[in-house]
């Protein structure tokens, strides 16, 4: 538990020192990577393993003055939901990196950039300072640019530029209401638990203002609807790791935002826009779900995919009851496995030996005789993303369907219909990508260039998001014994009711 | 008045060794390295002007704190830190120099970056408004000659010249402004100003005065709309006096106006912290600071031009630092330092770095950067340093600086007036300012560089100065305390 913090210095000496070997051959530093990677992931696990629940919620991990001129603190703590959500960004991480064994250029930096992201994520799901959650997450935003523009693929410039300035805007709405509550309250402290002490003295018309800005700024990270558009193209564009990455945790930062910022400090706020962030949730759901439906582009699909499925994680945190935030908590750590594993097939095992990604030239081609594995795993990932019971996405979406019906059924209803959409994208395009028919080579032709087989990396890192999510799916408790405890802590009170689950 | 000149002379010593520094610069040149080549008579002058410099922030350091020469100069937390800031950036600048390319006279410009650096120091400490008349045109008088320094481009003399007649303009209306103060008081002490206002703060004629000093203000911070010559400038004055303009004059600037007008005509400031604001300097220094902010941003995403840029760039920055002006009466002026301070370090680098670039071919186009993290690593990680901070990308100093002025700003009234809408204008435009900063690095870092573009070798000096530059940034982002605490 004392050893979370080493996650984030982990994950940045990793980056410098990916940065020094890549100078001597990348071989080196996808090694140091992995080594870091995995370093950070096991603290997690063990932290998790070990993890005593306590009624305040936050255990304090460090807590020193870093600039007592404004009341900020260096101050690092974790509760079940952080804990999950590390032991998510420790296994996306592990796994990105082995789907990424095959970059060769620029290797070093490749890796510093992503692992220099990763401690940014560690130090977001850890910071009990607004301040420092501010830091974290802008720190986290910079390398994605990098990531993309220069290791991606399609229309990456645009992509990366999208993507990064829909982030910061993001961050901006973020900064400007935390700032405004900052100076509301006195410019006493940036500590969360402060802030949300004075914000129950602001008046009905700030906590509406500030919980709108500080809400819609996270949102757009975590790929609310209207304000979704840079979440497909960004994953499209991406290199494989980098869209597991921003897909498995990114989008996670957002609705962590939302969670442990926006709904504790302004919970007045919250019940003003609650039916609004309900349906655009809804109509997130249901739209994506339709667009990924018609699109050609195999990784454009499962890039709507992830938005359809971003919005259970909203409908869970609007309906804000501890079931439905608890299932939103466990969406969180099911989509971001399986959203993982969906691009580590598209991205790596698919495109990177194919060249293609068009669902009409991928019929052609019967992939399933090429790389059975592959299509062994897209089947049990698509399987897990229709929500089917035995995988993550059952429990997580069934739980917050259960907690939304009891807020607003209306809501809810649309939701389910969702679920069915969801169904009909993922069994079309596992039609169209692994089993189509091969048409009959004219005589004479070359016959196809055989596909390269799948390597040990890429089959250490699907048997790793397959393991998670089967584990999850078969046992949800594992994860739902730390996140409930959390959210019956007295930061959540206010907003969640502390009613009973 | 007691006139102790012993004392003044004490208190002035960074000063007088920054000028016996540049005579010693000039008199080494004439006599021994006169038959030298060009080289090694640009290094032995940065060499002595550096330890010049140097020794004046060590005295500076050590120097005297308080009123000093019957109230004529003021060593408070801000002077004494504005004079160290400005002597850093001076020398930040003369690493720069040392990066230039053959350049006739090269013992001639280093001497005058020191004159203009004594200026900016002494322009740190007035309180008294003939000494701050002098002080500031001592300043801008060497800072003109550097602007024109590069005779063998046509350039250079634009700069040189557009910058001489916008500055001479300003520093007409602030002298006219002046004159109109001392008629009004009968005084050139600004706590005495500050007395005898108090009886009559609504005088036109005292607002015919601070509108002259406004606009000279905004000529001195490049704020629009006194802002047209800072592009122009900016693009042809040789690299490291664009560094010292954009980076010590700033900070000197920004220091020297704020003390004018906090400690000169506090009651004459009016409010703009909510929406019934009373007339007054700080309406008009909003409007500025709004005008500012749009235009710097806006501006600066059709540039081609990287040094352009810079300057849009620098006219936005000065929006925001006007935001911390404007709070400086009640939250102090620490924000306002810090972040002009590191504005400082990271414009002036970024100048660095195109300075180096220029030394193998011609660096003005943006895309003249492509592909810099091949042919130099180590200029473009520091152009990144620059370039983020700049944008306000935490955790480097740029974010912090932003943050605590915004932070102060907003304490003022909240959102209920112009100061609080200012703070929400200046945080929208930062995500519209990271287009563009991110086009300087889309180039240097993601871009391949042009054919047959050869590899770069960054002289030690220049080298070792980015560095530093780059090196003070993430220290001072991550422990902004260092220089709060001076506060």
């Amino acid at each position: 538990m004392n050893a979370l913090p080493c996650t984030i210095y982990v994950s940045f000496a990793g980056a410098a020192a990916a940065l020094a070997l890549g100078r001597r051959s990348p071989t080196a530093a996808r090694v140091g990577a992995l080594v870091s990677a995995l370093l950070a992931w096991g603290i997690t696990l063990v932290a998790a393993f070990r993890f005593v629940p306590r009624p305040e919620g936050l255990q304090t991990l460090v807590d020193t003055p870093w600039i007592p001129q404004m009341g900020i603190h260096y101050h690092l703590a974790a509760d079940g939901i952080s804990l999950t959500l590390m032991v998510l960004t420790g296994l996306a991480a592990v796994a990105g990196i082995l789907f990424s064994w095959n970059v060769v250029e620029r290797t070093g930096e490749f890796f510093a950039f992503y692992l220099a992201l990763i401690g940014g994520v560690f130090g977001v799901f850890l910071s009990a300072d607004a301040f420092l959650f501010f830091v974290f997450y802008e720190i986290a935003i910079v390398p994605k640019y990098f990531l993309i523009s220069i290791w991606g693929s399609t229309n990456r410039e645009y992509g990366a530029m999208k993507l990064v300035l829909y982030s910061f805007a993001g961050s901006a709405l973020v900064l400007a209401g935390l700032l405004w509550a900052y100076a509301a309250g006195g410019a006493q402290s940036f500590a969360i638990s402060d802030l949300a002490m004075a914000a129950t003295r602001f008046t009905h018309a700030e906590q509406v203002g500030m919980f709108g800005l500080v809400f819609l700024g996270f949102g757009v990270l975590a790929g609310m609807f209207p304000f979704h558009t840079w979440a497909p193209t960004g994953h499209v564009a991406a290199p494989t790791a980098a869209s597991m990455l921003l897909a498995g945790v990114v989008m996670k930062l957002g609705a962590y935002g939302c969670l442990r910022i926006a709904l504790p400090l302004f919970p007045t706020g919250l019940l003003f826009w609650q039916p609004m962030i309900a349906w655009l949730a809804v109509i997130g759901i249901v739209y994506a779900g339709l667009i990924a439906l018609v699109q050609e582009d195999f990784k454009f699909v499962i890039g709507y995919s992830s938005v359809s499925h971003m919005g259970f994680v909203i409908l869970g945190l609007a309906a804000a009851n501890v079931r439905a935030v608890s299932g939103a908590v466990l969406q969180m750590f099911s989509h971001g496995v399986i959203a993982g594993l969906l691009f580590a097939v598209v991205g790596r095992m698919v495109y990177d030996r194919t060249h293609t990604r068009k669902l009409a030239d991928l019929r052609q081609m019967s992939l399933y005789k090429q790389i059975p594995f592959a299509a062994t795993v897209f089947v049990l990932a698509g399987l897990a993303s229709m929500g089917m019971p035995g995988f993550s996405g059952f429990p997580a979406e069934l739980t917050i369907l259960i907690g939304a019906w009891q807020t607003s059924p209306w809501c809810t209803a649309v939701a389910a219909v969702g679920v069915l959409v969801a169904a009909a994208f993922t069994l079309r395009v596992i039609q169209a990508s692994f089993f189509g028919t091969a048409k009959q080579p004219p005589a004479g032709a070359a016959p196809p260039v055989a596909l390269p087989p799948i390597t040990l990396p890429e089959k250490c890192g699907a048997l790793l998001l397959i393991g998670a999510t089967i584990l999850i799916g078969l046992k949800p408790d594992l994860l739902l014994d730390l996140i409930r405890p959390a959210l019956q802590a007295p930061l959540f009170q206010a907003a969640l009711g502390g009613g009973a689950p | 008045m007691i006139s102790d000149y012993s004392e003044l002379f004490g208190a002035l010593r960074p000063e007088s060794a920054l000028v016996l520094g540049a005579l010693a610069v000039l008199a080494l040149d004439l006599s021994i390295l006169r038959k030298r080549r060009h080289a090694s008579r640009l290094l032995f002058a940065v060499l002595v002007a550096g330890v010049a410099v140097v020794v004046a922030g060590a005295l500076a350091v050590v120097g005297p704190h308080g009123s000093i020469f019957g109230g004529a100069l003021i060593f408070d937390r801000l002077a004494v830190a504005t004079r160290i800031g400005v002597l850093t950036l001076a020398l930040l600048a003369l690493g720069i120099a040392s990066a230039s390319k053959s350049q006739r006279n090269p013992a001639e410009y280093i001497a005058v970056i020191l004159f203009a650096t004594s200026g900016l120091t002494l322009m740190a400490a007035t309180q008294q408004l003939l000494l701050a008349f002098l002080a500031l045109e001592l300043a801008s008088l060497s800072l003109y000659v550097l602007a024109g320094f590069d005779k063998s481009r046509p350039g250079s003399a634009e700069a040189g010249i557009k910058y001489f007649l916008f500055g001479g303009m300003a520093a007409a209306f602030l002298l006219f402004g002046f004159s109109l103060v001392y008629g009004l008081t009968g005084s050139i002490e600004l706590p005495a100003i500050a007395e005898r206002i108090s009886a009559q703060p609504h005088n036109p004629l005292l607002m015919v005065a601070l509108v002259m000093v406004l606009v000279a203000f905004g000529f001195k911070a490049a704020a629009a709309p006194f802002h047209l010559w800072a592009p122009d400038v900016y693009e042809g004055a040789p690299t490291a006096s664009a560094s010292l303009i954009a980076s010590a004059s700033k900070l000197a600037g920004f220091t020297f106006f704020t003390r004018i007008l906090w400690s000169g005509f506090p009651s004459a400031a009016g409010s703009v912290a909510t929406l019934h604001f009373s007339a007054g300097w700080l309406p008009a220094l909003a409007a500025i600071a709004g005008f500012s902010m749009l235009i710097g941003n806006f501006g600066a995403l059709a540039q081609q031009s990287v040094r352009r840029l810079l300057a849009y760039s620098a006219i936005a920055h000065s929006g925001a630092l006007i935001l911390g002006v404007l709070a400086a009466g009640q939250f102090g002026t620490g924000p306002l330092f810090y972040y002009a301070a590191t504005y400082g370090l990271a414009a002036a680098g970024a100048f660095g770095v195109i300075a180096v670039v220029e030394r193998t071919e011609p660096c003005q186009k943006i895309t003249d950067l492509a592909g810099l993290h091949r042919r130099s690593p180590l200029l473009a990680g520091c152009m990144a340093v620059y370039v983020l901070s700049l944008a306000g990308i935490p955790p480097l100093a740029g974010f912090f600086g932003k943050f605590s002025v915004f932070a102060a700003a907003l304490r003022l009234g909240g959102l209920a007036g112009p100061s609080g809408w200012l703070v929400i204008l200046a945080i929208a435009l930062s995500a519209l300012a990271l287009y563009y900063y991110l086009t300087i690095l889309k180039q240097a870092l993601v871009a391949a560089p042009a054919d047959g573009a050869p590899a770069l070798d960054v002289p030690p000096i220049a080298g070792a100065t980015l560095l530093a530059a780059a090196g003070l940034i993430v220290v001072f982002g991550i422990f902004p305390g260092l220089l709060l605490d001076l506060f």
